[in-house]
């Protein structure tokens, strides 16, 4: 079973700490990955995406096909609707509903919430007031992570592994704080999907 | 041996390490820079004092490796594919002193200009240099290309290059790795004379590479990274090179693939594979990320008048990255072509970080210049270019490194009175200091900024060669004393900074104006933050 994931957000908000939980997990459950990120220019406030791909047998692209995106997982709500071609017809659009605004022209959030619920199958999460409410909003992302984790053809085991060991240098207070992020984004899903 | 989670960078760093590298030598630039961090970044790299500190520039890297191929130790060079432009007078001479240890030059192409001026194809400076090239498909193979290519450098006495680009520079996937070559001990050549090119030397060795032409062409056709792959429907025979192959066999997840295909990932081409598949096929396809290189010769390799299609007849786009719908469509296979980005979408281009310094920099020169006609500010490659953009369209070119200088006095020579350059601190030792001679000779009347931030921002805070140095450097080579100002730009010392800039565009000469304030993606770097206070900047 494979896993085609579409990463999106901007330059900073740190969409490739998720990847890095995702490799780890992937890892720990012995699973095939790619996974492409964007390095460089885009990094500084620009559109970022990142093509990650799990899968039991071995991958050839490291570029996910059109239309072949299992998950997108995006960190911004706007950024969401950027990869829309790349989603299957059956894949889940899962998102931060929290703006990241930093161009002039950005559309109203009303707007843009709207055009996502066009999409049958999407989780709008506001992941920053969830992770605000236990005390940690740069966990926000991992609640991201958790409200996707549904989706994936990977253990949730694994994920909480994944969290494991990216954050085991920062000691257990950083580590129980994720944990409780995964858990608190996978019960939303399950609960509002 | 274990088996790692790798950037395509980071795989080239540890199978050049496994293969005992004794240094590393680069200027940061995307999509190359990973790779000098990982080694930079290794416990086992200061453990076996594998020297890893940046370069001023990609020549002075590519002449430091070469020196150190010289004594006998095996080297690895990394750079940008517009890095090699800098390189390339080292780099092509280089293939005709030769190598005593083992050399290899890595060039990371950006097709599609993800974070570049253009999408040059490194292997055109290889086959110029007539040197082999290793273009791994994959992470596996971006590992074992960098611990066999010593080998292969050593074996023939030549650079060899090792050529990625941005999407297996930057994607990641698990590694096995092999065991630990030790590294080489110290050697000189056997002839003290094989790096002195005077022309009869030169004329020599050259003929030394031309003759050792043939057997890098077998070394090639019999490489286990150059595959044929029979097929029993011979109406389309498919040539792949590099990461190329996964595009084509994404195609064929859930289908038979029966056409005959050449994987091809170690140059000069393997003549025989190619003459094979030529023979045997009704029409050749060719799939190559970067320029239609293999496509242009093959055209020349015809014998049986097969026809060539791939990105000189539009089958596939001349230009950018491929992917596995393209290839699709080469395939004639349908394609989903269901554009469903809603117009909602607005585009997010990069831009300035809030709070950089290069802003309140621009804010004040746009100031300062509002009294002259506009198109006289000349940039340069880094954060700072991002100032082209709105709301600020504050520069007029951004073409090479260092070429804002040079730019801006050309332009003055010309009589656009005043000129003004921006440049970054670690691009200006980079190259700028050869311009700023140029205008101090001729006592251009030009206005060089040099926004420091202490780092080289773009690529992610790499240490600057410029820290604590540019001042002395401005003096050194002849810039008047009363024309060099400092300040730090902020929105508080915004009429000071339009004050000195407006009088130093009218001076008619050489004016250096430094902006300098930390670039605040660096604030979490202790050691930096250390050093800058240590030095009182």
């Amino acid at each position: 079973m494979k896993t085609d994931i579409v990463l999106a957000g901007v330059g900073g908000q740190g969409i490739l700490s998720i990847a890095a939980t995702i490799g780890m997990a992937a890892l720990h459950s012995n699973l095939h990955l790619k996974q492409s990120e964007v390095h460089g220019m885009s990094q500084r406030g620009g559109a970022v995406q990142s093509h990650m791909r799990v899968s039991d047998k071995e991958i050839a692209s490291d570029l996910i096909p059109m239309g072949a995106a299992d998950i997108i997982l995006s960190v911004e709500p706007m950024e969401s609707l950027r990869y829309l071609p790349f989603l299957s017809k059956d894949g889940w659009l899962v998102t931060n509903t929290t703006p990241f605004i930093n161009i002039t022209n950005y559309p109203s959030i009303e707007d843009v919430l709207a055009e996502i619920k066009k999409f049958k199958n999407h989780i709008l999460i506001d992941a920053d007031k969830i992770a605000e409410e236990f005390g940690s909003k740069r966990s926000s992302n991992i609640v991201m992570l958790g409200a996707a984790s549904p989706f994936f053809n990977i253990p949730f085991e694994s994920f909480e592994e994944g969290i494991r060991k990216i954050f085991g240098r920062k000691g257990d207070d950083i580590i129980q704080i994720n944990l409780k992020a995964l858990r608190a984004g996978k019960e939303f899903t399950e609960k509002n999907r | 041996m274990q088996k790692l989670l790798l950037l395509g960078d980071e795989a080239i760093a540890q199978g050049a390490m496994d293969a005992g590298i004794s240094g590393i030598y680069a200027y940061p630039g995307t999509p190359s820079t990973e790779i000098t961090e990982y080694v930079q970044a290794s416990k086992f790299a200061k453990e076996n004092n594998i020297r890893s500190t940046w370069s001023t520039n990609e020549k002075t890297a590519m002449e430091s490796a070469l020196g150190m191929s010289y004594a006998g130790k095996r080297t690895m060079v990394c750079m940008k594919h517009v890095g090699l432009n800098v390189a390339a007078d080292a780099f092509m001479n280089a293939s005709i002193t030769g190598v005593n240890g083992g050399l290899i030059v890595v060039s990371a192409d950006d097709p599609s200009m993800h974070s570049s001026q253009n999408e040059q194809d490194s292997r055109f400076y290889a086959k110029f240099a007539m040197i082999p090239v290793l273009e791994p498909s994959n992470q596996q193979e971006a590992y074992e290309m960098a611990y066999f290519g010593f080998e292969l450098s050593e074996k023939f006495k030549l650079p060899v290059m090792l050529r990625i680009t941005t999407r297996l520079a930057h994607s990641r996937a698990g590694v096995q790795t092999m065991p630990l070559h030790k590294q080489n001990d110290n050697s000189l050549p056997t002839d003290l004379r094989q790096f002195v090119l005077l022309p009869a030397i030169a004329r020599r060795n050259y003929k030394g590479l031309l003759n050792s032409q043939s057997g890098l062409e077998q070394e090639s056709e019999k490489s286990k990274y150059n595959n044929y792959f029979e097929g029993k429907d011979k109406s389309l025979g498919i040539i792949t090179t590099g990461i190329a192959y996964n595009y084509l066999m994404e195609n064929f997840q859930d289908k038979q693939l029966n056409f005959p295909v050449l994987k091809i990932c170690q140059y000069p081409i393997p003549r025989k594979q190619v003459m094979q598949i030529v023979k045997e096929c009704k029409k050749i396809l060719v799939i190559e990320e970067g320029y239609p290189i293999v496509e242009e010769m093959l055209k020349g390799y015809q014998e049986a008048g097969t026809p060539v299609i791939g990105r000189l007849d539009g089958t596939l786009p001349r230009d950018g990255e491929l992917n596995p719908n393209i290839v699709a469509k080469a395939l004639g296979f349908e394609t989903k072509t269901d554009d469903r980005i809603p117009e909602i979408v607005k585009n997010r281009p990069p831009s300035m970080c809030t709070g950089c310094g290069h802003i309140d920099a621009y804010v004040a020169l746009l100031q300062a210049l509002s009294e002259y006609s506009e198109g006289r500010v000349f940039s340069d490659i880094g954060c700072y270019t991002l100032g082209a953009l709105p709301p600020y369209n504050a520069i007029n070119s951004c073409v090479d490194m260092g070429a804002s200088i040079t730019m801006a006095k050309g332009a003055a020579d010309a009589g656009l009175i005043p000129s003004v350059a921006v440049i970054g601190d670690s691009t200006f030792t980079h190259s700028g200091i050869t311009g700023l001679i140029d205008c101090v000779s001729d006592n251009s009347p030009v206005t060089i900024i040099i926004s420091d931030n202490f780092t080289a921002g773009m690529t992610g805070g790499q240490d600057s060669k410029a820290l604590g140095r540019i001042e002395n450097i401005c003096i050194g080579v002849g810039v008047h004393p009363d024309h060099i100002k400092v300040f730090k730009p902020t929105k508080k010392n915004m009429d000071e900074m339009i004050q000195v800039m407006k009088e130093e565009l009218a001076y008619q000469g050489v004016s250096v104006i430094i902006p300098r304030r930390q670039c605040i993606q660096t604030m979490k770097n202790k050691v930096l933050v250390e050093k800058v206070k240590e030095l009182g900047l």
